[in-house]
This record gives C-alpha cells, sequence and structure tokens, in this order.
C-alpha cells in the first residue's frame, strides 16, 4: 500500500508530513515506558522482521497482489509506541534505499501504514481481550481480528486524504468500494500472518509479548536459587 | 541492557526467520501489483504520478544493481535491507533507552520529571 510519488497534492503532502512527524514525536515519547529489557531488543527485531514479511507478496485476487503492513503485529509485540515507530522505520527504509513508496508521499504512508494501522490494531487488540476470558488462545484470536481490522482501516485512511488532496478527479464512491473489497482480502492474509507470528512467539516466548502482559500475569521471570545449575 | 542466553537464541532465531523471508522466500512473491496499485491503474489516481527520485539507486526496486541473476540479485537486496532495518531499528530503540536513563528515576513510567527531560532533547 505505499502511495508514489505525484498521487497527492502538495497541500496533503505537507499535512501528511507534519501528521507523521507529531505521531513518531509522541511515539518517541512513549516509547521509552513500553522498553524495558525484553521489548528493546525485540523492537529491533520487529522492524527487520516486518521488512521481511512486507516483501512476500501473496495474491489476493487475479492479478492483485498484498503484503503484511505489520502495524497491529508490532503493537501486540512490542507495545503500541515502540510498534509504530518499528514500522516507520521500515517505510523510511523502504522508501530511501528501495525506491518503494514516494519521499513526497512518506508522511501520508507513515500515517496510513504505520499511525491508524496501529491505533486500530492495538485498540481492536485490547479491546477484545477485555471481554474474551484470560488465555493464550484469546490472545492469538484477538490478534488475528486486529490484524484483519487494520488493513481496511488504512486504506480508509488513504482515501479519505485523497478526497481531501489526490491529484486526480476520480468517482471517489467507486475508489472507496474497491479498496476496502480487495484491502479485506489482503487484511485475511495479514490476519493469518499476524496470528502465526504471535501464536509462534507466545509459544515460546509468551513473556516477550507485549500485548500479553495483562493476560498472562503469572508468567512473570522469577528467579529462584534452587534451580541453579538445572536447565 | 541484560542479555540472557535464551533471549539471545530467540533473537538469532527471529532473525534468521526473517533472513529467511526477505533472501529466499521472497523469491517465490507474487509478481501483480498490490491492492492500492491496483485500484490506482483501474481508477485513474495514478495519472500525475512521478518517477521515484531514488529510482536509480543501488537497491532499488528490491534488486542489487549489476547483479544480473534475479534470484541473487533480489534475495542480496533483502538481505541487505534486514540489516539497514535491523541497525535502524535497534539505533533508534538505542536513543531511547538512553533518553530513558537520564530521567531521575528508572522502571517508573509515570516519572514527573520525564516528560521535561525527554523535551529537552529537541
Amino acid at each position: 500500500m505505499h502511495v508514489p510519488d505525484g498521487f497527492f497534492d502538495v497541500p496533503v503532502s505537507v499535512g501528511g508530513g507534519v501528521v507523521a512527524a507529531g505521531g513518531v514525536a509522541l511515539c518517541l515519547r512513549g516509547a521509552h515506558r513500553e522498553l524495558d529489557d525484553r521489548t528493546a531488543p525485540m523492537a529491533g527485531l520487529v522492524a527487520a522482521f516486518i521488512f521481511a514479511a512486507q516483501m512476500i507478496n501473496f495474491p489476493v485476487a487475479s492479478g492483485t497482489s498484498g503484503h503484511l503492513l505489520g502495524g497491529a503485529l508490532a503493537a501486540i509485540l512490542v507495545g503500541p509506541y515502540t510498534g509504530a515507530l518499528c514500522v516507520a522505520v521500515v517505510l523510511l527504509v523502504q522508501g530511501v534505499f528501495f525506491a518503494d513508496g514516494g519521499l513526497t508521499a512518506l508522511g501520508i504512508n507513515m500515517v496510513d501504514m504505520s499511525l491508524v494501522t496501529v491505533l486500530v490494531g492495538y485498540a481492536v487488540f485490547r479491546g477484545l481481550l477485555r471481554v474474551l476470558p484470560s488465555t493464550r488462545k484469546s490472545v492469538v484470536a484477538s490478534s488475528f481480528v486486529a490484524a484483519l481490522v487494520s488493513v481496511p482501516a488504512a486504506a480508509l485512511s488513504f482515501v479519505l486524504l485523497y478526497a481531501v488532496g489526490g491529484t486526480t478527479d476520480v468517482p471517489l464512491g467507486q475508489v472507496a468500494t474497491a479498496m476496502l473489497g480487495v484491502h479485506i482480502l489482503i487484511g485475511i492474509g495479514e490476519a493469518f500472518m499476524t496470528a502465526l507470528t504471535v501464536a509462534s512467539v507466545m509459544a515460546t516466548r509468551p513473556d516477550l509479548v507485549f500485548g500479553a502482559r495483562h493476560v498472562l500475569p503469572t508468567l512473570e521471570l522469577r528467579t529462584t536459587p534452587a534451580t541453579v545449575g538445572g536447565s | 541492557m541484560t542479555m540472557t542466553k535464551r533471549n539471545k537464541a530467540f533473537l538469532l532465531i527471529g532473525l534468521l526467520a526473517a533472513l529467511l523471508l526477505a533472501g529466499g522466500v521472497s523469491y517465490y512473491a507474487s509478481d501483480s501489483p498490490d491492492g492500492l496499485n491496483r485500484v490506482a491503474a483501474d481508477k485513474g489516481l495514478d495519472q500525475q504520478a512521478k518517477d521515484h527520485a531514488a529510482e536509480d539507486g543501488p537497491l532499488a526496486g528490491y534488486s542489487v544493481k549489476g547483479v544480473g541473476n534475479e534470484r541473487l540479485s533480489g534475495g542480496l537486496a533483502g538481505v541487505a535491507g534486514v540489516g539497514i532495518t535491523l541497525l535502524a531499528g535497534t539505533g533508534l530503540v538505542y536513543v531511547v533507552r538512553r533518553r530513558n536513563a537520564g530521567s531521575l528515576r528508572d522502571d517508573d513510567g509515570d516519572d514527573p520529571g520525564r516528560a521535561g527531560l525527554a523535551g529537552q532533547h529537541r
């Protein structure tokens, strides 16, 4: 969903840049509350993993593909502020080094694919966990739905921005329908990849899943002298 | 920051998974335009689209310039991207952590002194 140069007029491109910069500043401030000895080394890995996963375009319909956006996944694994920073780093690297996503559209891309996916994805995730029983299955199921919803949300954000400052006069209703339709399909792929990744980490190191902290308080690491020497 | 053996093993496995995806599996990824590009082409959103400023860069388009073999070129670009992103992401986290360490007390996210200190860095 990387917007190239020339899709948006100057005011909306600049506006997107300002909103993205503000969002990143907010996340820098919020991230240090999330970063501890467990999440800090994870954050770099999450960014690298999302970069890798975004290279894997999967077919969704005839002649159309999609790839992971990763906002929901990152937010669940390392926290929403740190997660948004991870995706922002990925978008910056892709734009600067790989010519993927226009440099003038970097702000818009960060708004759509980092801020919106994290905000919507993490809100859905936490909302579901509040009503579901406190189990590992609930964490995985919530991550599935959160990821699924986050992709059409990003698509809708793009359409709204295009309505304000798109460079071509197009039938917006048709664009919205087409964008939502295809991104619900991509969202299903996002949901499976996110749930699979979260389930894998939950199975091996549940203490490394930021979003599962409130669910699994009994899994805090404890050091007991009796276990010295045994592993 | 302390790093246990278990954490190191986990990070290593995660990094290997990323390298495998970007360096190997990516070759089998779909070449079709993604959802946005497809809708843009169908509905004409891209009529004013411009070429990317960095389209002649050494890694542009997820291939290494000058490497003829498509699988090798794409795989190397993917590995390079994982490395760059890992460095950038880890570096950013390190800076945020240092800012944290400079505040009055650690471990308490609600430290009122922190907001002011964080603000001084900008």
